[in-house]
């Protein structure tokens, strides 16, 4: 089973295609990359997320050669790229404002890389012709940018960047132009393209979403670091910090203290007079240390009774309800005013969903629902 | 939808009746058959022909046109580089008196730029002709052209040129095959605005120019000094209509190009 | 390589002929006219090495300087270029701001043609433009005619050669210069602006001093300084309009170097006009710095 799944990452003799190696890189006294390790492996989909300004765009200039780094060196299959301009690397980026050439057609703009290869006419052609089956375009091939729409520009530009087979393509918020529908659509489209062509793809983004459904692993950055490196399962299901956790999804966080309780339990004394929550951790803490509880919302179970047997439970008033359509998240406030986020499935119909406004419910969760963050 | 309202469509017709008046007044005496100009005495093409058989006008509207054509081409190749260097270079030695360089001719007064200059060309002692005005015109023109480039080059989306170098262009290739077609308006026009400027320039003309080459701007003012004349009514009538045919046909060519422009985005965006 | 190339070129050209020029302006400014060619003194001799320029330096004074503060016909012809200057901005101003108006309020497939009315006269030769008013405004001039023949006035107006009709030049050639920048800021106007002006209880006219006037005015100032900076210098006006009644420091210099071949006062002349103007040329580029980053 181990061998099907794609994971180069575990495997100490698989040597990765990218390597950033303790890279800085500083614009003035900003730095922008703060002595920055990490590891992209062959035929990834790797994704680089944060907020504006983490850093994340920089990374992936550095690897396309717009920006040197300031200490510290980045290997592209073993060879030192500082010193090869962009034009010079086995690389290609497809941007964020797409940069297709207004003044060339669609079948120029793909053919742009190409011609500067030493191709052979003919070649040029049959190669561009690939592109074009490859992202569906025939039909526009002779069309300017401007006569197609946004989600066919798109395509263009991923062509343009795949026409030179590149070991590596980056892509600045490929999807960040179009609209809801249309970029989930493509997002799927994205990963079939990846698959099909081998080609290993570092996507940057500030979309959760979207990261956590194109990439085999998702890189979580903020202030020019890495916060942790995961698959988007361990990421939301095991965030490493209260960074991570809040910015994956929707999350309560209960700070208090910790005790240990048998092998790998703790209870985390969160308010005078409660009684403590429960959870399990292969995390080591040491008693009376800080500790935090992150729980998804819809981790927690909402009832009109005290649940029998739950390892955490607490009472508390439903002060809001979002009702979202298919989930209702309750806003739930605890004793100690803490507020407590629900997340309920309607599979039943509106008139016989039991709870309104001011209703005293029980909410519980189990001992694993939770992550413990000492951070 | 916005309407006209007394009040604008009045402050417009007064304002343009003002602006084109003395032009179409020049025009209609152009055609008057007397020789006094307030007089009118008939309609009569006859300055017309004084004027293509006055050999002084004639060759000094030639010198006019090779300066123009010359000073306007280098300083359009002069201004797009000052302007690419502007906005792209970055930090470099002697920037700010670069920058300052290129924008203090804009607001010098003609006379003290004319004055400057021929007293540069007296001391090297070089003979006042058609080069010396070529060398002036192109001096003031460039930093016209570099203006109007560099404007089109701020707004000029970077990551083309990112892309071109990406996909494996040399920077030169990625100026000539990317950036340059792609302000090519601009380089026009800065170069349209050079040629006019040239044609236009009195005061710059007259300090640099030598008994050699006397351009039409010196001729029609020697001229005019004296007053009125009816043939230079003629050859004022002759420039505003190549002026008006050129900027109106212009105007139309680019008002068609961003029509069928704007259709085309439509239609794309609704396939 | 290349970059140093592309630096350059454009530098050297800037270098030699515009501030090698102006630095011999500067010189011989502080030179004595003399009876010879170059007629001025003292010329710097390079054979002689340090001396030499030590020499030459020590011959340099102020006295053009001096002598543009005796003769009163100096400082007349500033101040009197000034003054034309600035009224003829404030009345381009009132005549060019309606109109921007008009324009800005204009339907949408308006604009574009009024837009090419007001740039054509731009691209149209400047000095047939001057000239156009001379067979307007002379005494027999056809504005006589038609005030005559109407009744208005029993006598011809003098108008040409006098400084009204160098007010009447400037406002007419200036005029565009005017209109882009205070249409350029009043298209960007919101017009829900003047909505919630009215909605919040203005009158038309209070919502047009209180809204439109703050949020054009950048483009007016941009306007009055293209207006006035190239007016105060301007040579073609008086001498075509003026006539010898009009005293403006272009016209002076120009006779001063034509006419009386004085190169050093004509050089001082042209230092101080430049001094004069580098105060409202600062004024500008501060007033389009901060419409820039407002914009940003």
């Amino acid at each position: 089973m181990p061998q099907t799944v794609f994971a180069p990452w575990e495997n100490p003799e698989e040597k990765p295609l990218i390597q950033f190696k303790n890279v800085t890189k500083r614009f003035g006294t900003f730095t922008a990359i703060d002595n920055l390790t990490q590891d992209i492996y062959e035929r990834e989909f790797f994704a680089l997320l944060g907020p504006s300004g983490c850093g994340k765009t920089t990374m992936m200039r550095m690897l396309a050669g717009f920006e040197q780094p300031t200490e510290g060196q980045i290997l592209l299959a073993g060879q030192d790229m500082a010193n090869v301009p962009p034009n010079e690397r086995a690389v290609n980026m497809m941007f964020q404002s797409y940069a297709l050439f207004p003044h060339l057609s669609v079948w120029e703009n793909i053919a742009f890389g190409l011609k500067r290869m030493k191709m052979s006419k003919g070649e040029i052609d049959t190669r561009v012709h690939e592109m074009l089956r490859l992202t569906r375009l025939e039909r526009f091939a002779r069309r300017k940018p401007h006569q197609i729409s946004g989600g066919q520009r798109q395509r263009v530009a991923l062509a343009r960047s795949l026409a030179r087979a590149p070991k590596l393509l980056l892509l600045d918020e490929p999807l960040g132009a179009l609209d809801k529908k249309l970029r989930q659509d493509t997002q799927f489209e994205l990963m079939d393209i990846q698959e099909k062509t081998g080609t290993t793809f570092v996507i940057v983004t500030h979309d959760q979403e979207e990261a956590m459904t194109v990439a085999s692993r998702v890189a979580v950055m903020d202030e020019g670091k890495i916060i942790q490196v995961a698959t988007p399962d361990k990421i939301y299901e095991e965030p490493n910090s209260r960074y991570v956790a809040d910015f994956i999804g929707d999350v309560n966080i209960i700070e208090g203290t910790a005790r240990k309780v048998g092998e790998d339990g703790y209870d985390i004394a969160w308010a005078e007079g409660q009684e403590p929550f429960h959870a399990k951790t292969n995390r080591e803490l040491s008693d009376g240390q800080k500790a935090y509880i992150a729980i998804r919302p819809e981790k927690i179970a909402v009832a009109a009774e005290k649940p029998e047997g739950a390892y955490n439970s607490i009472k508390g008033k439903i002060v809001d309800i979002a009702y979202i359509g298919n989930m209702s998240t309750y806003h739930v406030e605890i004793p100690g005013g803490l507020m407590i986020k629900a997340q309920t499935a309607n599979t039943r119909r509106l008139a016989r969903r039991g709870f309104t406004w001011e209703d005293e419910v029980w909410l519980s969760w189990t001992l694993t629902a939770g992550s413990v963050l000492e951070e | 939808m916005r309407r006209f309202t007394w009040f604008n469509a009045t402050s417009l017709t007064l304002g343009f009746v003002f602006l084109y008046m003395p032009m179409v007044i020049l025009v209609i005496y152009s055609f008057n058959a007397s020789k006094l100009v307030t007089v009118w005495a008939g309609f009569s093409t006859k300055w017309y022909g004084e004027l293509v058989q006055n050999e002084a006008f004639l060759d000094a509207a030639w010198v006019t046109f090779r300066v123009a054509v010359f000073s306007s081409t280098i300083a359009t190749v002069l201004g797009t580089m000052a302007a690419y260097v502007l906005v792209r270079s970055g930090r470099f030695f002697g920037r700010t008196l670069f920058s300052g360089m290129i924008y203090a001719p804009l607001v010098m007064p003609e006379v003290i730029t004319g004055l400057s200059l021929l007293l540069l060309f007296i001391g090297i002692g070089l003979d006042r002709g058609i080069l010396t005005i070529v060398l002036a015109h192109t001096t003031f023109s460039m930093c016209y052209v570099s203006v109007v480039v560099s404007s089109r080059l701020v707004s000029f989306d970077k990551s083309l040129e990112e892309a071109a170098l990406d996909l494996g262009c040399t920077p030169m290739q990625s100026f000539r095959l990317v950036t340059l077609p792609i302000i090519a308006p601009a380089v026009i026009s800065g170069w349209l605005l050079a040629f006019t400027l040239s044609l236009d320039d009195l005061v710059i003309a007259s300090f640099t120019s030598g008994p050699s080459a006397t351009t039409l701007p010196i001729k029609i003012f020697s001229a005019v000094r004296l007053g009125v004349s009816p043939e230079i009514n003629a050859l004022s009538t002759i420039m505003i209509a190549i002026v008006t045919v050129g900027v109106i046909s212009a105007s139309l060519i680019s008002k068609r190009s961003v029509v069928r422009q704007k259709q085309e985005e439509q239609e794309a965006a609704q396939s | 390589m290349r970059r140093f190339f592309l630096i350059s070129a454009p530098y050297i050209w800037l270098l030699a002929l515009f501030l090698v020029p102006f630095v011999i302006v500067l010189k011989i400014s502080l030179s004595d006219t003399a009876l010879a060619i170059p007629p001025y003194n003292p010329t710097l001799d390079l054979t002689q090495g340090w001396a030499g320029f030590k020499d030459f330096l020590s011959k340099l004074d102020f006295e053009n300087f001096v002598w543009l503060t005796q003769d009163d016909l100096y400082w007349k012809a500033y101040l009197s270029s000034l003054k034309i200057a600035a009224l003829s901005t404030v009345l381009t101003l009132m005549v060019g701001y309606p109109i921007a108006y008009g324009m800005a309020q204009a339907p949408d497939e308006w604009r574009p043609t009024l837009m090419m009315l007001v740039i054509l006269p731009f691209w149209t030769s400047f000095l047939i433009r001057v000239y156009s008013w001379m067979g307007i405004l002379g005494n027999e001039g056809l504005l006589n005619q038609l005030l005559l023949w109407l009744g208005v006035i029993s006598e011809p107006l003098h108008i040409m050669n006098t400084p009204t009709a160098v007010y009447i030049g400037i406002v007419y050639t200036y005029l565009p210069f005017m209109i882009l920048p205070i249409y350029a800021a009043l298209e960007k106007l919101d017009s829900s602006l003047l909505e919630a002006a009215e909605d919040l209880g203005c009158s038309r006219l209070s919502a047009f001093w209180l809204v439109t006037i703050p949020l054009s005015k950048n483009g007016i100032i941009a306007g009055c300084f293209l207006v006035f900076i190239p007016a105060l210098g301007e040579f073609v006006i008086p001498s075509l309009l003026g006539g010898s009644g009009t005293l403006m420091i272009g016209k002076v210099l120009w006779e001063e170097f034509f006419s009386n071949r004085d190169w050093p006062v004509a050089s001082a002349v042209a230092v101080v006009l430049l001094l004069i103007l580098i105060i409202p040329i600062i004024l500008f580029q501060r007033n389009e710095q901060k419409a820039r980053e407002a914009d940003q």
